[in-house]
């Protein structure tokens, strides 16, 4: 029981916490704007463009997230001890970013694709009878809908991400997972160790659902998206 | 170039597959004039009405927007958009913006307005037909007739030389068509050249200056009102409009 209140045990959980926090945020990212060009590719894309984007996201949808972070990690030290190229010896956590953020680009994609194709083709009509080019009706029509409509999507994407971050221990990241396993190796104390783990997993899960469910109520649009469910009364 | 013509269109063909759908249709709009085209569904009438701000490409056949050809492939058609207004039949306001924002988004990003100016010129859209007090509704917040007269109000905003209506009031409740038609009135009566798409015979009747029957492409009969709806040429009018006043209990 000590070792849980000890304070060194916490400052290392803590920095794991923060490690998986910031990874998980800059893998959203990357998958973000990635996921957003791959659905805009395959809804309004030309048919090459369309199947490019599709192999694109089936490619990473099949992959095993596990396998792809050890073939791309020792594939970049690989392709730099041939080479010479020292500019690709990337830290561990960078190529962490990479691969995730690739991997949940194309399951992202998906969650933007259905967004996209939501918003009704008229408004886009519309749009472009005003005098706007593509790119103004895909920046001011297209975009701020479906970044509303895809939070609920994109809330899930949030919570499997998060936990499957705990998968970078196998390239050498230490990760809140691995303090854990750390702390668990000093002090043999299992149980104990790992439930706070996991507790910490559920408050991080919980905290980034509930913002992201603030957001769609904040920046949601009557009629559009964020609407609470009491409006409709209950149905079922 | 003759100085009042706003629009003309020569020998327009459109096909889609093996469906030709405009088969050589011409004619000229005048300024402040307004020309109804009237006739069953799926003769074309809208297909034509897209193909003048080239929302749909024609296949043959030129547009003329006053001096400047609109089917040439040198004209920057985001610019000739800006000069003609387009109401769609079903309103197509931007769903995520208020009134407001639907009316000033044009002006702000395409005209390149300041947002204190767009935002004046826009409310005076809105109060112009009758919405000033819904500017921060949003879409699903009006009924269909709000929503139809703020897509007016965002048209006319931009300050167009033409204005066109594709079926303006065919997806509205009956009770609701009215608040529409009259805001047309006004601008038909303020001088705005118009084409208007429609299956409101007596709107064409009593506020257009020029009628066009169409039906499978072509052209079937033009000409004043009175003379199209009381002393139709072509015995295909004749039937038409028949057909009409039986159903409308002689709205024609």
């Amino acid at each position: 029981m000590s070792v849980i209140l000890n304070w060194d045990t916490w400052r290392q959980l803590l920095q794991g916490t923060l490690v998986t926090v910031e990874l998980t945020l800059s893998l959203l990212a990357v998958g973000l704007v990635l996921g957003v060009l791959v659905a805009l590719g395959q809804v309004y894309g030309p048919r090459p463009v369309v199947m490019l984007a599709s192999v694109y996201e089936r490619f990473f949808r099949a992959m095993p997230i596990l396998v792809l972070l050890v073939v791309v990690n020792y594939g970049l030290v690989f392709v730099a001890n041939t080479y010479q190229w020292d500019w690709l010896r990337w830290p561990p956590f960078a190529v962490a970013v990479l691969v995730f953020g690739l991997h949940s680009s194309a399951y992202q994609s998906q969650i933007f694709r259905g967004a996209i194709s939501a918003i009704k083709p008229g408004q886009l009509l519309a749009a472009r009878a005003l005098g706007m080019t593509r790119l103004q009706t895909m920046r001011y029509i297209v975009l701020p809908q479906a970044l509303r409509l895809a939070i609920p999507g994109w809330s899930n994407e949030y919570s499997g991400v998060l936990k499957d971050t705990s998968f970078v221990f196998s390239i050498g990241v230490t990760e809140l997972f691995r303090h854990g396993w750390q702390i668990m190796q000093n002090t043999r104390e299992v149980f104990l160790i790992f439930i706070t783990v996991a507790l910490i997993y559920l408050v991080l899960t919980y905290l980034g659902t509930w913002l992201l469910e603030l957001l769609e109520r904040l920046w949601g649009v009557p009629g559009l998206a964020g609407q609470r469910r009491e409006e409709h009364g209950r149905v079922i | 170039m003759s100085s009042n013509i706003v629009v003309r269109v020569e020998d327009l063909h459109k096909r889609y597959g093996n469906e030709e759908v405009l088969k050589g249709v011409s004619f000229t709009v005048r300024q402040s004039e307004a020309l109804a085209i009237i006739g069953p569904s799926g003769t074309g009438k809208s297909t034509l009405l897209r193909c003048i701000n080239r929302l749909t490409e024609p296949d043959r056949g030129r547009i003329f927007l006053e001096d400047t050809e609109i089917t040439s492939p040198h004209t920057d058609i985001n610019k000739i958009r800006q000069q003609i207004g387009f109401v769609f039949q079903d309103f197509n306001l931007f769903a995520h913006l208020t009134a407001l924002d639907n009316v000033r988004l044009g002006l702000i990003k395409v005209k390149g307005l300041s947002k204190q100016e767009a935002t004046e010129r826009a409310m005076h859209e809105l109060a112009r037909v009758g919405l000033a007090e819904k500017a921060h509704a949003y879409p699903a917040q009006l009924s269909g007739g709000q929503q139809q007269r703020v897509s007016i109000a965002r048209a006319l905003a931009m300050a167009p030389k033409l204005m066109l209506f594709d079926e303006p009031t065919s997806a509205l409740d009956p009770e609701l068509i009215g608040e529409v038609l009259q805001v047309m009135q006004h601008l038909a009566e303020e001088g705005m050249t118009m084409v208007v798409v429609t299956h409101e015979m007596g709107f064409a009747r009593s506020v257009c200056d020029e009628v066009i029957f169409m039906e499978k492409g072509v052209i079937v009969e033009q000409g004043p009102p009175e003379q199209v709806f009381l002393h139709p040429q072509q015995p295909r009018t004749q039937q038409f409009l028949g057909k009409i006043s039986e159903l409308y209990g002689g709205a024609g």
